[in-house]
């Protein structure tokens, strides 16, 4: 996926750009409106991440021109601001949704997930390894050409170790990644996930492996 | 909203005061001037009739052989008759010496002149006038003066001037009563624009702090250019505090926001498991303080909204499916299913941000305290009055503190490994109360809160 991100915080853009990165995406980072207007009119993206208060105007102003000219690339608010008419102003204004900051990157992930999945017909990233494709947008997975619905978490679970096949996921990485922070679970919370995708990899040529005290590995064949 | 004002008399009535007054004077000084000049008038009809009585005597009268002779006309009394009668007194004098009348009749002095002379008196006890007037006649070495006086009571003249009197008495009352009709009339006429300005500013929405701009009497040219520089004052003031509170929301949330990502980020990088601890408690406590921020923001906006509620047509049903299609991608993170039952349009008069922000407080919580792969229903109902119900599978509210659960920064024993703030319920309760409805909260029979909002 390819993010536009209109954000003036150099430290929070770096932030975001560093977090959407580890998950695959490819994020260009524009700190003015008019730097954000040259990118979106010059780059093709899926998405685009969109702070309210800049140095060079408002957000907003930038969410109406875009929308003025008919361009449909959704657009998620980064807001600072709590109050409820300030957010539906926004939804007004044609923002498909918002979050408001600090936010949870798991929850800003979700949300794009959540926006691109209204966005049908568009492009969309399936990956395929081996006899089985995944779409995480729609959170489709085929295994030898029949279907199967994964829930939420199990499609945040097969989502990480697909990216990187043959890599060992640690349990607790799998935990932070899973899991919000004010729940308290333990490790072994995981596991129950992972014996699900087993499940739903079943008759594939993908195969998880457990790695004792050192956590879990995606195989191919 | 009844404010306390001091009240120093009315308007109205001082104007209406002041103008009956005026007419009272105005009536009784009337009343005199017309009174004073029918008096002269008729008094000089009667000094006339007398002066023309006392010629004819005097002309009547002549000298002969040194003798005097009045031979008196009839028409010296006749001219005298009244229809009340009144009684005619005279002398006549040659010299000091009484020729005929009446000899006590008091005589004024009359003047070498010769003149008429008409003066009032008083004669057997009534008040008279009397005409007086002399001549010199001339005979063969004799000169001699004839003095004349004609009196006449004065029943006629005061019977005249009573009926005057008694006819301007009731003009002047007529003009008093039609004046003091006129005043009430006036009165109101002067009060109406100021009844004008009054109605059209108490009617204003509270939001409402446009300039007054309908046309003004001069008079209230200056109060009302003064209340328009209050209202600019203020509504400046209030776009000020909202910007303030937006900014400060900014200056907070960011840095929280660049803090909290780069924990997130760090964490996924960090194998040591104390550090690792160290950011998780790390993260929480900024999302405490960003969710306590956000949520006394809210407060103070719904308390102030809530003052003044701003009602509006609206669809439950249409509010509540917005908010669960936004709230649903949280809930997918847990894989929490968000359910939603309503039959039929719910509408309703109310404030659509306040019960927006009330109800996502409620799933909110439903979403916080729900264990994985839980469902959380919401029902939207319009009978018995427009309700949403939301019902989760957490471990319910602790029964001994469901009471006062939705008090400020009350919070259940059992909510101390989530994050919160202790105010969501208060919000809720709030916005239901400034709707005319209420906030109830029960356990589940089958395990799990319900929390049932009505408006």
């Amino acid at each position: 996926m390819k993010f536009l991100l209109v954000e003036d915080n150099l430290e929070l853009a770096n932030a975001v750009c560093a977090r959407m990165a580890m998950d695959g995406h490819i994020v260009d980072h524009a700190g003015k409106i008019g730097d954000a207007i040259a990118f979106s009119e010059t780059g093709d993206y899926d998405l685009i991440l969109l702070d309210i208060m800049l140095p060079d105007g408002d957000g907003r102003s930038f969410l109406k021109q875009h929308r003025e000219q008919k361009q449909d690339t959704p657009v998620i608010v980064l807001t600072a601001r709590s109050q409820v008419s300030d957010r539906i102003s926004m939804l007004d204004l044609g923002a498909d949704d918002y979050v408001t900051k600090p936010f949870d990157h798991e929850e800003l992930q979700a949300r794009c997930r959540a926006v691109l999945r209204r966005q049908a017909g568009k492009a969309q990233t399936v990956l395929q390894l081996g006899d089985v494709s995944f779409d995480p947008v729609a959170g489709l997975l085929t295994v030898a050409g029949s279907a199967r619905n994964l829930r939420n978490r199990e499609l945040r679970l097969l989502e990480l170790l697909i990216n990187a096949p043959g890599q060992i996921f640690p349990k607790h990485k799998l935990v932070d990644r899973l899991f919000s922070y004010d729940e308290d679970v333990s490790e072994n919370a995981v596991e129950v996930y992972i014996a699900r995708l087993r499940k739903h990899l079943e008759g594939s040529e993908l195969k998880i492996s457990t790695h004792r005290g050192l956590g879990y590995r995606l195989d191919h064949g | 909203m009844d404010e306390q004002v001091k009240v120093s008399g009315s308007l109205r009535h001082r104007l209406a005061v002041s103008l009956i007054g005026g007419a009272a004077v105005l009536s009784v000084v009337l009343y005199g001037v017309v009174r004073a000049y029918a008096a002269q008038i008729a008094q000089q009809g009667q000094d006339s009739i007398l002066a023309a009585s006392v010629t004819s005597i005097l002309d009547a009268a002549v000298l002969r052989e040194g003798r005097v002779e009045v031979d008196f006309p009839y028409a010296s009394f006749s001219m005298l008759t009244t229809p009340a009668d009144d009684r005619v007194f005279y002398a006549i004098y040659r010299d000091e010496t009484l020729l005929s009348g009446y000899k006590d009749l008091p005589l004024p002095s009359v003047g070498e002149g010769g003149g008429q002379q008409s003066h009032s008196d008083v004669y057997v006890g009534v008040p008279v006038r009397m005409s007086t007037a002399s001549r010199t006649l001339l005979g063969t070495n004799v000169k001699t003066r004839i003095t004349v006086s004609v009196a006449q009571t004065q029943d006629a003249l005061s019977d005249t001037l009573n009926g005057i009197s008694r006819n301007v008495a009731s003009v002047g009352v007529g003009f008093f009563v039609l004046v003091v009709l006129l005043s009430f009339w006036a009165t109101s006429i002067t009060i109406a624009p100021l009844k004008r300005l009054t109605s059209s500013v108490t009617r204003r929405g509270p939001q409402d702090l446009s300039p007054v701009a309908k046309p003004v009497p001069t008079e209230m040219a200056p109060l009302v250019a003064s209340l328009n520089r209050l209202m600019a004052r203020l509504n400046q003031s209030l776009t000020q505090s909202e910007d303030f509170i937006a900014e400060a929301a900014h200056r907070v949330r960011t840095p929280l926001a660049t803090v909290r990502s780069h924990a997130e980020t760090t964490l996924q990088r960090v194998e040591q498991d104390e550090n690792r601890q160290a950011l998780r408690a790390m993260i929480r406590a900024i999302d405490e303080s960003s969710r306590a921020a956000g949520q006394l923001l809210d407060h103070a906006m719904i308390s102030f909204r809530a003052d003044q509620l701003e009602r509006q047509e609206l669809d439950l049903v249409e509010l509540v499916q917005e908010l669960v299609l936004r709230l649903t991608p949280v809930a997918e993170l847990k894989d929490i299913d968000l359910s939603l039952q309503i039959d039929g349009p719910v509408p309703l008069l109310g404030d659509p941000i306040l019960l927006q922000n009330a109800i996502r407080n409620l799933i909110d919580n439903a979403l916080k305290y729900s264990p994985s792969e839980s469902v959380i229903a919401v029902c939207v109902r319009r009978d018995p009055g427009a309700t949403v119900e939301v019902r989760d599978q957490g471990p319910g509210f602790p029964e001994d503190e469901i009471d006062d659960l939705a008090l400020r920064f009350s919070r259940g024993h059992n909510a101390e490994g989530t994050i919160g703030s202790g105010l969501g319920l208060t919000i809720a309760q709030d916005v239901a109360v400034a709707h005319g409805g209420s906030l109830t909260l029960s356990n589940l029979q089958e395990g799990g809160a319900c929390v049932i909002f009505s408006v």
